[in-house]
């Protein structure tokens, strides 16, 4: 691709999301029920985690099943400065989201030097051992986790009982951010790099790219996204305990629409989100959740499907498209 | 904490590593032969404790007079995953590290999905069985039966493995497979067929475990999912691929497992052996005995 429809391609993309934004933003006005209301919450949520997995994960290869632990951080560090310290969420959320993009620095210091599945394991046994220590720390609620308090319904205390409406548009506000965020990066000098690091890191290195360092930005970004999104789930659910934000399928929950949507691309994310929690969430709630089992069988069969008959995710069924287009 | 109170936890803490060996051999042969890191290991675990209660339950049989069946049926199961599921995975031209993750991690939903819906999520466990509950008391020490007989087992098992893969035909295959998959067409060696048996020995190895297991380990449908997470650290402390890494990381497991119990809570105890998976790799990065 030359310069010019790059640039196109990246304009047209910018002004498909803003399209997309505007509608989503209108659904509101049409969906009154709280049950689906709900849903569309989740699936932005999922939409903007995913977002913010792909940063590493996708973008520059380094595949992280241990988001749990910056999800998890950001749900505990806002209840626990609100609950212990009565500061309000908004704050909470920002330093949670400096905590986990620190410590997600302090840990890529040893853990970037590995490789493959050595990394993946790596990063499951860390979030692991954080959730194991966070079942069993009194301070912070231990096993058996923490009630946000009730307050009056506010903007400022990030609390609404009575209405989803305001999680909604938070959500959709945080899967704007994300996408932005790696629309943005996709063109920039950390973008390049990204790519060339998961490509071939010992070519990229040798071409002047300072592998470590990208692999550390895209961590902190990474992560501070994700925690973010943690701040967000604990106002939303108002309960937070080790089991509901750090448990290691929530890594997993958070990789899975990257993956099948396209991993490492700008779309990837939210198409899988957009497919993949509704019907999931629509699976469980009709064929009946609860230990019955087949809403995990539509799930597992659906996973199958997707990676054994779209390896490249489901952005693909539109790139093909537009590939004939070309090509006529 | 007395000698005789490190000596006995240390002494159960080997016989479960020696198990936890067995448990982690597949996912290592399986890795060794083909590079794929199957994530529905530890429902193949549940599969064959399952398989244990029905052979228990209907036919009367005792686990141990059970395990090769069990082992039989699930070289078929594991044969069938890799025919059914992994072969297309690995037709994959892009991503494919990842395709294969999510395919064994979707075949792994189905079957504790299906293991929810045909047999409830209920906790089950086999009543009475030649050792369920006995121990040996050995100079002092007390040693769990079912734990022993795991152990022995093990050690048979990768003993087993051990001649398999060197002083047979279909171990040559193995190897030459696992060298260059793509050179053994050449000299008719069916990539496929050995593929599907790498998976279905694999598969039957979990299901000695698995029998093993289900005399003094209550069953139900999540049951892999803790030993799943243990089997991966124990193949990458190993190597990835070393089979008998397998065995020395399954004995460190279980040692550092039992060491840990001595000194924090037993709700802790897995924090032991991350630790250590943690500070092995950041040393030697490719694991224990792993190659590459």
């Amino acid at each position: 691709m030359d310069a010019a429809s790059f640039a196109s391609s990246r304009r047209r993309a910018l002004l498909i999301a803003a399209l997309l934004a505007v509608a989503a933003a209108c659904l509101p006005l049409v969906v009154k029920d709280v049950y689906v209301l709900n849903i569309l919450v989740l699936t932005l949520m999922y939409a903007a985690l995913s977002q913010s997995w792909n940063i590493l994960g996708g973008y520059c290869g380094q595949i992280s099943l241990g988001h749990a632990l910056y999800f998890g951080l950001g749900a505990y560090t806002t209840t626990l400065l609100f609950t212990k310290l009565g500061v309000v969420p908004w704050f909470g959320m920002v330093a949670g989201g400096a905590i986990s993009a620190t410590i997600a620095l302090a840990l890529g210091y040893p853990t970037f030097r590995l490789r493959g599945h050595y990394f993946a394991i790596a990063t499951i046994v860390i979030a692991e051992s954080a959730y194991l220590l966070f079942l069993n720390w009194d301070w912070a609620g231990a096993a058996l986790g923490i009630n946000v308090p009730v307050r009056a319904d506010s903007w400022l205390l990030f609390q609404f009982r009575r209405s989803k409406l305001p999680f909604f548009y938070f959500a959709l506000g945080l899967a704007c951010v994300t996408w932005l965020v790696t629309w943005a990066f996709e063109n920039s000098k950390w973008g390049y790099w990204w790519r060339a690091v998961k490509d071939n890191p010992e070519a990229a290195e040798s071409l002047g790219v300072v592998v470590f360092h990208s692999k550390m930005a895209a961590a902190a970004v990474s992560a501070f996204f994700t925690a973010v999104g943690g701040a967000f789930y604990a106002q939303f659910v108002s309960y937070i305990d080790p089991e509901s934000v750090m448990s290691f399928q929530f890594s997993l929950l958070m990789a899975l629409p990257a993956v099948l949507g396209g991993i490492g691309t700008l779309w990837g994310p939210a198409l899988g989100a957009a497919i993949l929690i509704p019907l999931t969430e629509l699976t469980r709630s009709y064929v009946g959740g609860g230990g019955k089992g087949i809403d995990l069988i539509v799930y597992g069969v659906l996973i199958m499907a997707i990676a054994l008959a779209r390896p490249e995710g489901l952005v693909g069924l539109f790139e093909r498209r537009k590939r004939i287009e070309t090509a006529r | 904490m007395t000698a005789e109170t490190i000596i006995q936890s240390l002494a159960s803490g080997l016989l479960m590593g020696l198990l936890y060996g067995l448990i982690a051999v597949g996912l290592a042969l399986i890795f060794g032969l083909m590079d794929v890191v199957n994530f529905a290991h530890g429902e193949f675990l549940m599969a064959a404790m399952y398989a244990t209660l029905g052979f228990a339950t209907f036919a009367l049989l005792d686990p141990l007079i059970a395990a090769p069946l069990v082992a039989f049926a699930m070289f078929g199961f594991g044969a069938l995953a890799y025919l059914g599921v992994v072969r297309f995975a690995m037709r994959a031209r892009t991503n494919v590290g990842m395709v294969q993750i999510f395919a064994t991690f979707g075949l792994a939903i189905v079957m504790r999905g299906l293991a929810q819906l045909l047999l409830t999520p209920d906790y089950r466990s086999i009543p009475s069985s030649w050792l369920g509950g006995k121990t040996l008391a050995v100079a002092g020490i007390f040693l769990p039966e079912p734990q022993l007989a795991g152990a022995l087992i093990s050690v048979a098992a990768f003993a087993g493995l051990y001649l398999l893969i060197h002083h047979t035909d279909f171990g040559r295959a193995l190897e030459a497979t696992r060298e260059d998959a793509g050179a053994v067409a050449l000299v008719g060696i069916d990539k496929n067929r050995v593929f599907a048996l790498g998976w279905g020995l694999g598969a039957a190895l979990v299901g000695l475990a698995g029998a093993v297991m289900a005399i003094f380990f209550y069953i139900y449908p999540d049951v892999g999912a803790s030993f799943a997470l243990i089997a991966y650290v124990t193949v990458a402390l190993g190597g990835f691929g070393s089979v008998f890494g397998a065995f020395a990381g399954g004995m460190i497991v279980g040692l550092v497992e039992a060491t840990t119990a001595l000194v924090l809570p037993p709700s802790l105890k897995s924090l032991g052996i991350y630790a250590v998976y943690l500070l092995v790799v950041f040393i030697r990065p490719r694991g224990l005995f792993g190659s590459l």
